[in-house]
């Protein structure tokens, strides 16, 4: 990703927020005081225009270059240096869906522009894979609106979000709606994760009444809907990865050159220099799939559905291994707390895992290429 | 980078170039299928013949060496015109064969490091379609160890060269006019520093070719003995002594080639259904196994890996040009086109199972004997990862020129090469 000066200036204020706000260091307070984020931070990234940059200038958003989705893989790449904490990708994913079907909703998406409000995206139900267009969870037509009846799980930051858009079947189809945590009926169990600081829910909704409004778009326009913020989601892990990549890979070079055993530095065996050459190479591969998504999600391009799922499988089949092999090389103190590379293999293993794995991901590209494929021999 | 020569003042606009090789290609060229590109094989000499002819008619209709100056009797454009011929052109046969090494590292390396006359003489016949250029590097003794070539040529009073050694894996020399062949002329300074580059023309009394042949049945390759090989002083490509220069511009162009970014190349097109990447969907359903979870696996990861790659070349050479990454990045591409080969290859066998090893014939549902093809071609799976310099190769110019880890110890750095040991004692 070649950046503009305006993003590079954005990139830069972002940098020194996070070097100065959200350092490692911050990151292992945080885990010591059981605290996944801290709201009044939050609020004060938003500031820096983290929430505005999928929200059109019309309902109060707006990005430095123009493509949001550039300026908030930017962002993203930036958190993965430090693994910071915080709502980016929650927030993000729901206002990618809101700003699809804005009508009646301007009101949440100025306060998550703000920051003040915190939102997350309940997708997954319980032992459920991840099946985004699918919910036993059911919205019941009454006379005022809607009742929510179900179970969401692995609901990122459920336990301080105020409002979770959620999928349901109503009248046998799937459509989305906007939720208060604190609505009568709603019950938040927090899910702990591998992460240090990110935290997960399960979402009971027993009876919850909401009204007409709180539908997020039709049902026909819903699965255009999920699919954007699959994408934006997707992206986003992409992102973060490569900013966790570039993290890491500099910590080990440096290592490599620093530390000497028998009289040479590590950096002069052929056999780790055959190493990190490999892990250089699936680096710049997981940049150049990471930008082929974030520019095809940023276009609207009818290829999107395919690169997210390509950059998907590749940078979460390889960032781990590229994780334990740093691990690896940097030998024993690699495998202890004190150490740091655990604080990214930790995001890394979580971002692996969810919305879809690579062998996930590797069936779907299976899928889309047998499609075009059929399509092209008829 | 090379730089292509600026052309002339009134340059016809891109878009008029490119409506005019349109209108040309429909009415001269032969249109093909590119998914199953015409049968165009290096092992042989009808394969070699056919490009001449269809090179010949590019020359004539105005569209040959489109990046080559003028006056070695190119059309001095730019990349964006041999770009949008490309682009053009994909429907069309093209003489594909010719691109490399003829004309994107043997021309290429001529152009920047060749006389006047040598330019004028074997570029210009090139771009016509007459003759071909080949390399002549390796040698049976040195492997990885380009520089230590041991094929000597020794200078008469009168000027001229006595050429005598042997060359080894020499790219369809066979088929060539003339190669690029590099020898030693001083032995007593260090490897490096004692080579020089030779134009030499391959029907000169003095060399007996004889072909190699593949594990796969392939014979594209050439092996070449030089014994009492004469050369006129004229034949020396840039200064006597000075022949690594010439090879590394040939290893610079090569690299280009064959990461597909040479401006120097017609066509993009794959040459032959061979070097087409595995059809692994195919293989599935033709195997039945299409709604396999675990072939849908291995078959997305190829697909995946396949795509990686192509964002990768994009991503790579956007960095070289921004400088985010050193020019040398484009052993990035090399390594990982290497291993992609290795994993498309491996994943066909594992989906063709029992068929890709014993051929099954056709049962009236479907015929599963050409999957054989895909035990074939695991054989020399290998060749990728060899050829143009191999993977290990490339890991240390990855380690050692992009991330400036220490160079390997050579024990005949800095040493007269006549003192290089060559062998076990």
């Amino acid at each position: 990703m070649s950046a503009n000066p305006e993003q590079l200036l954005f990139t830069s204020t972002a940098q020194a927020f996070l070097d100065k706000e959200a350092s490692l260091g911050h990151v292992r307070a945080l885990h010591s005081s059981e605290v996944s984020f801290d709201s009044h931070w939050w609020q004060r990234a938003a500031e820096l225009g983290w929430a505005s940059l999928l929200v059109p200038e019309e309902l109060g958003g707006g990005s430095v270059s123009g493509d949001g989705v550039a300026d908030l893989a930017l962002v993203a790449e930036q958190v993965g240096q430090t693994v910071a904490p915080g709502p980016l990708h929650p927030v993000s994913i729901v206002l990618a869906g809101l700003v699809e079907a804005p009508s009646g909703h301007e009101d949440t998406i100025e306060a998550l522009v703000s920051g003040q409000l915190v939102a997350s995206w309940a997708i997954y139900e319980p032992r459920q894979p991840f099946s985004p267009l699918q919910a036993a969870t059911t919205a019941t037509r009454t006379a005022s609106g809607f009742r929510i009846d179900g179970v969401k799980d692995r609901v990122e930051a459920g336990d301080q979000s105020g409002i979770l858009l959620v999928t349901a079947t109503c009248d046998g189809r799937l459509q989305q709606f906007l939720i208060p945590t604190d609505a009568p009926g709603v019950t938040i169990t927090t899910q702990s994760s591998v992460d240090m600081v990110k935290r997960y829910a399960r979402v009971q909704f027993d009876g919850v009444e909401v009204d007409e409004s709180a539908a997020v778009g039709t049902a026909e326009q819903t699965p255009a809907i999920i699919e954007r913020q699959r994408q934006v989601a997707l992206t986003l892990q992409c992102a973060e990865i490569v900013g966790i990549l570039d993290a890491v890979l500099a910590m080990t070079t440096q290592w490599l050159f620093d530390r000497h055993s028998f009289g040479r530095p590590l950096a002069s065996y052929q056999a780790l220099k055959h190493r990190a050459a490999d892990m250089k190479m699936w680096f710049e591969a997981c940049r150049g799939t990471t930008a082929g998504a974030v520019a095809a999600v940023a276009e609207r391009s009818p290829k999107a559905e395919l690169l997210v799922s390509v950059a998907k499988a590749y940078v979460a089949e390889r960032a781990p291994v590229i994780l334990q092999d740093c691990v690896q090389l940097h030998g024993g103190i690699g495998v202890t707390w004190e150490h740091d590379l655990h604080l990214y293999l930790r995001r890394v293993a979580l971002y692996r895992a969810m919305y879809g794995s690579p062998e996930d991901h590797h069936r779907a590209v299976f899928a889309l290429s047998r499609k075009t494929r059929a399509a092209e021999e008829s | 980078m090379t730089e292509t020569v600026t052309a002339p003042g009134a340059t016809e606009s891109l878009a008029d170039f490119t409506a005019r090789a349109r209108a040309w290609l429909a009415e001269n060229m032969p249109r093909i299928d590119p998914d199953h590109p015409p049968f165009s094989v290096r092992a042989e000499a009808e394969s070699w013949a056919r490009a001449k002819e269809l090179q010949r008619r590019l020359y004539e209709g105005g569209f040959a060496g489109i990046c080559f100056p003028r006056e070695y009797g190119g059309l001095g454009l730019d990349y964006s015109y041999q770009k949008a011929f490309d682009a053009e052109c994909r429907y069309y046969e093209m003489p594909l064969i010719l691109n490399t090494p003829s004309f994107t590292i043997c021309s290429a390396t001529i152009l920047d490091m060749g006389s006047e006359t040598q330019k004028r003489e074997r570029i210009s016949a090139a771009i016509r379609g007459d003759e071909i250029l080949v390399q002549l590097l390796s040698e049976p003794n040195g492997g990885s160890d380009l520089a230590g070539v041991i094929t000597r040529a020794d200078q008469r009073e009168d000027g001229t060269w006595v050429i005598n050694g042997a060359k080894t894996w020499s790219t369809s020399a066979f088929a060539g006019d003339y190669g690029l062949m590099l020898a030693r002329t001083d032995w007593t300074v260090p490897k490096h520093e004692g080579l020089t580059m030779f134009l030499v023309p391959l029907n000169a009394p003095g060399i007996t070719m004889r072909r190699i042949k593949e594990v796969n049945g392939n014979e594209e390759f050439c092996e070449e003995f030089f014994d009492n090989l004469e050369l006129p002083a004229d034949a020396v490509v840039g200064a006597v002594n000075d022949g690594w220069t010439v090879a590394s511009r040939q290893l610079h162009h090569e690299r280009r080639a064959v990461g597909g970014g040479s401006e120097f190349a017609s066509g993009k097109g794959a040459e032959n259904a061979n070097e087409m990447p595995p059809d692994h969907v195919g293989l599935a359903e033709a195997t039945g196994q299409s709604e396999d979870a675990r072939v849908q696996d291995l078959g997305g990861r190829a697909l995946v890996r396949r795509m990686v790659k192509e964002q990768l070349v994009d991503h790579v050479s956007r960095s070289i040009a921004d400088g985010s990454l050193p020019p040398n990045a484009g052993t990035l591409i090399r390594l990982f086109h290497a291993e992609t080969t290795e994993l498309e290859v491996d994943t066909a066998l594992a989906i063709a199972g029992t068929a890709g090893v014993v051929d099954e014939g056709g049962d009236g549902v479907g015929d599963l004997g050409g999957l054989l093809d895909v035990g074939i071609r695991y054989l020399s799976r290998q060749t990728g990862s060899l050829g143009g310099g191999t993977s290990e190769m490339a890991r240390n110019v990855i380690a050692e020129r992009i991330l400036g880890f220490p160079r390997e110890f050579a024990a005949d750095r800095g040493v007269p090469f006549n003192q290089v040991k060559r062998k076990r004692d």
